[in-house]
């Protein structure tokens, strides 16, 4: 058995550190060495630097989420942001191990922060239950390195204009101090993605669009006529059912964390699927294809938002040169990684200011052009709203988000561009739940 | 069907569930994991096990908790600074899901080796973090013995290694990524070629001899046969029909020939497989009867999957060729249980289907082509001078900075530890003195396995400027990588790596070896 009893009396001193507490950091930072960085300077001014003004935001406080601020908290950093606009689900507990059964319905964000700040003596953990579309860019600027745990591609885009958008060029050169590094990194099941982007400098989100899989959509004649497998019996009820029959209630929406909703959507997916003889209906499919689910473990989460915070470790110190730029994970069949450089598009509509081309003859109606912008794989718009300079006047071509400004401009979408009063070299200004600034495009007519 | 009220534990489990199902669910909450070294690695595997709900674990660790260990491993707190180390971490880790059982023996893995190396056989799983390389041997030579598997992890300043030590690994559900699907195309077993009879194919089997397109010109002029069978419309022009215009899309991948992989193959002509006793697995069992469907019933080929891809069709028409599969696929089955009965009764065994790993007949069928067994070598044979893998190391060794030159270093810095009882460069004044020294060991290393390799001496600073660090995030990476490869043993799915994995966090890196 091991010496004594007793546990030993602990110095804590008033920044709350004890001895040795960052001699696993330390010797990254105070010996140099052969695989530094060539900006890399042995000192202990670094750790100082990551303990007292180094500032990290996170944007997500869910699968990645957790595990990055438990990881930036034991490497030094104390001053960290944690953005989340969601609360705990009992579902979240299988991996976002800051929360407990009790957290249940509380905010993300508020919750992992007290954990954090609570077990990490110093760490000083700041959470805002918010989506990152309510920030502006003071509230962005002040951050060293940002790091993304999302869920969702049009965040990640949002977040990505907006640090495209601080950018400050001078004589069309790039202020290097504008620059906010973006870590992002992505889970799957037992797949994952960590990327490094220097906006301005390396890929971008909207640079590498195609190597999101697209979401599966099926056809709507497959689903209201031809269904084959029960997924399709599900979107049936989900799509078609649910708002013919208002079965809650007027203007009641079909809420997938609702398991009275869910499990009347079962039982109709059920019956739709009989008539069919079509076999495979469960519960968990029926809550699966509503909520668009995806699987998800605690694994793959720890590996990549490691990964992550490796990196912001590493350009917060220089300690070693980043990842350059894409890391892709899977550990499905024994463990496979592959490290690759995701290159600049030349016209990427976020980042090349390359001003961005639409062409299209004059007797081309509106609605092609809105198909262009939400159909094409480098741009993928959700809901695009097009404005043009008309006379003088800003004028609103279509706009989807509104419903009284929808019902306006829909006739536009029957018109021909001619008739719109546009022409050849018109500039239209295209804003999207995509990117926290309006895209310009120009309109060039073809024959 | 009524729905039950989702359990607690089904929607908390809800989106691991989706992944190995109930049945894996229930082999994890089985599983007793045993943890040595509560290190920030050892400590990380276990929150990745804790929190799907494996059924207990127990940590052993002789060591006192110290202030270094309280700062990377966010399962200690400064509270636990002096206390015994397993005791500590287990109250952190207990807290994280109250379904997990946490146990902890206050004692180091040496001295149970010593006094009660029968304390490792209850265990699903060994997991040894950070342990010198003399104990690690020991244990795996135990363990190797009494069939436990071992899993060897270990953070090394920015290098993650893990090994793997099982004799052999059995898999049914191995969840393959990108399989080809089973349409028999090539060889329409009768059902479907009746099926197939009542649409008008019979121009395409007369021109080619019965067999379907196998190369590139071929396709293509399968590919134009298609088209030709689009209608057009009154001017003559076809028509936009998507099933055809899926068909020219699948042509590749629907026509692969109906064969064996080579991996279901050796399983197959194992001596396992060949030789049934009343000791024989379940997984073996399984295989048998299946091999003995392709020799008889299924002429060389696999009891039919049953499952087909969605296509572009009408209900109706969908569903019936569904069903030509599905009932092929159960006919298929019986046949199969029928060979695995006669084997159980003729060495004596009464009950099928059997509970071994839970898996009755369909999933095996369903899973036939996927069929995988890992076997790895035991530690003494890759430490042996007679037996270690000289050609693997040395080929890779033709790129210096590959990961391969990452496990000569962590050979060589547990051979200074050997020598000096410590690890080199842990204090600043030792780093510059210790560069030489841990030279030596590399190149008594080489000497001693006759490794004509050259490791730059730029791995050597590296390894010495590392000072036996375990960086919090390096541990993390390879929480989750051991965690996961854990949970394929025990769940019996996906499938295992063969045997050492050296993830390198400097170049984001990573590369499995056999050794």
């Amino acid at each position: 058995m091991a010496d004594g009893d007793e546990p030993m009396a602990v110095d804590v001193g008033s920044s709350g550190d004890w001895d040795g507490r960052w001699s696993h950091v330390q010797k990254f930072l105070e010996r140099s060495g052969p695989f530094t960085h060539p900006d890399f300077e042995a000192s202990d001014e670094t750790l100082q630097f990551l303990l007292e003004t180094c500032k990290i935001l996170v944007i997500g406080a869910g699968g990645l989420g957790c595990e990055l601020l438990k990881n930036l908290a034991l490497s030094g950093f104390r001053h960290i942001h944690v953005v989340d606009m969601d609360t705990i689900d009992v579902s979240n507990l299988n991996r976002q191990f800051l929360f407990r059964s009790k957290d249940v319905g509380r905010p993300k964000a508020e919750v992992a922060a007290d954990f954090v700040n609570s077990r990490v003596p110093g760490c000083h953990v700041v959470p805002h239950f918010k989506k990152i579309q309510d920030f502006d860019e003071s509230f962005y600027r002040q951050f060293h390195i940002i790091v993304c745990g999302l869920d969702s591609i049009i965040a990640r885009r949002w977040m990505n204009g907006m640090l495209l958008s601080l950018l400050v060029y001078e004589d069309g050169v790039l202020d290097p101090s504008s620059i906010i590094p973006l870590i992002d990194g992505g889970t799957e099941g037992f797949k994952g993605n960590a990327r490094v982007i220097l906006p301005g400098m390396t890929a971008c989100i909207d640079c590498t669009l195609e190597l999101y899989p697209p979401q599966i959509n099926f056809p709507m004649c497959t689903i209201a006529s031809m269904p084959r497998l029960p997924e399709h019996c599900i979107e049936y009820v989900r799509i078609l059912q649910w708002p013919k029959e208002k079965p809650f209630g007027d203007g009641v929406a079909l809420d997938g964390d609702n398991p009275e909703h869910i499990q009347w959507v079962f039982q109709n997916s059920l019956e739709r699927a009989a008539e069919f003889s079509i076999t495979g209906v469960t519960y968990r499919l029926t809550q699966g294809v509503v909520k668009r689910i995806i699987p998800a473990v605690a694994s793959t989460n720890a590996v990549i938002a490691a990964a992550c915070a490796t990196e912001v470790f590493k350009i917060a110190t220089s300690a070693y040169i980043p990842l350059n730029n894409y890391l892709v994970f899977n550990d499905v069949d024994g463990l496979y990684t592959y490290t690759f450089e995701a290159e600049r598009k030349e016209n990427c509509s976020a980042c090349s200011q390359v001003p961005q081309k639409l062409q299209f003859p004059p007797s081309a109606k509106l609605q092609e052009v809105l198909e262009y912008l939400t159909e094409n794989s480098s741009l993928q718009m959700k809901s695009p709203a097009i404005t043009a300079t008309l006379e003088g006047k800003n004028k609103t071509l279509y706009l989807q988000t509104v419903a009284s400004i929808e019902e306006r401009t829909r006739p536009n979408l029957c018109k021909t561009l001619k008739e719109l009063g546009l022409a050849d070299g018109q500039e239209l200004a295209v804003a999207d739940v995509t990117t926290p600034q309006t895209v310009l495009f120009k309109l060039n007519f073809t024959s | 069907i009524m729905a039950d009220q989702k359990t607690n534990k089904e929607q908390r489990y809800d989106r691991q569930l989706r992944l190995w199902g109930d049945h894996g669910q229930e082999a994890l909450e089985n599983a007793h994991t045993c943890l040595l070294n509560a290190t920030a690695t050892g400590t990380e595997i276990l929150k990745n096990l804790i929190l799907p709900g494996i059924g207990a674990f127990t940590i052993v660790d002789g060591h006192r908790v110290t202030g270094e260990d309280v700062g990377n491993n966010f399962f200690l707190s400064s509270d636990s600074i002096g206390k015994n180390r397993a005791q500590a971490a287990t109250e952190f880790l207990q807290e994280l899901n109250s379904d997990v059982s946490g146990n902890f023996v206050e004692e180091s893995p040496d001295k149970l080796l010593d006094n009660d190396p029968e304390f490792f056989h209850r265990f699903s799983l060994v997991i040894g973090v950070q342990l010198p390389e003399s104990t690690c041997l020991r244990l795996g030579s135990v363990l190797w013995s009494a069939g436990v598997p071992f899993l060897v992890c270990r953070t090394y300043g920015l290098v993650g290694y893990m090994r793997l030590v099982v004799k052999e690994h059995t898999v049914v559900e191995s969840h393959p990524d990108n399989a080809l699907e089973d349409l028999r195309l090539d060889q329409p077993f009768t059902e479907l070629k009746n099926h197939i009879s009542t649409y008008d194919l019979d121009s395409m089997e007369k021109k080619h001899d019965l067999q379907v397109p196998k190369n590139y010109k071929e396709k293509e002029a399968f590919r134009q046969l298609i088209r030709e069978g689009i209608r057009k419309n009154e001017s003559g022009a076809p028509e936009e029909e998507e099933n055809f215009d899926e068909a020219i899309k699948n042509v590749n991948t629907a026509l692969n020939p109906t064969k064996i992989s080579s991996a279901v193959d050796d399983i197959f002509n194992s001596e396992q497989c060949e030789n049934i006793t009343s000791q024989t697995a379940a997984f073996w069992l399984m295989a048998r009867g299946v091999r003995d469907f392709v020799q008889n019933e299924g002429n060389g080929s696999l009891p039919v999957r049953g499952t087909i891809p969605d296509m572009i069709a009408d209900s109706d028409k969908f569903i019936s060729l569904q069903n030509v599969y599905r009932e092929k696929a159960l006919q298929d089955a019986a046949v199969v249980a029928k060979h695995i009965q006669s084997h159980l009764q003729a060495v004596g065994k009464v009950t099928y289907p059997f509970n071994a790993g839970g898996l009755p007949v369909s999933p095996l069928c369903k899973n036939a082509a996927f069929l995988r067994v890992v076997r790895c070598r035991s530690l003494a044979e890759e430490y042996s001078v007679d037996s270690f893998h000289k050609d693997t190391i040395t080929s890779c060794m033709d790129s210096p900075d590959s990961e391969m030159v990452l496990y000569l270093m962590l050979r060589a810095v547990d051979r200074f530890y050997q020598q000096h009882s410590r690890y080199p460069g842990v204090y600043n004044y030792q780093v510059e003195e210790d560069i030489s020294t841990l030279k030596l060991c590399v190149n008594s290393l080489l000497q001693e396995y006759s490794l004509n390799v050259n490791v730059k001496d730029d791995y050597v600073h590296e390894f010495c400027r590392y000072g036996a660090a375990e960086p919090h995030t390096v541990a993390s990476f390879l929480g989750g990588a051991a965690a996961q490869e854990a949970i394929k043993l025990i769940t019996h799915q996906f499938v295992p790596f063969n045997n050492t994995f050296i993830y390198n966090a400097m170049a984001q890196t990573s590369t499995t070896f056999q050794l």
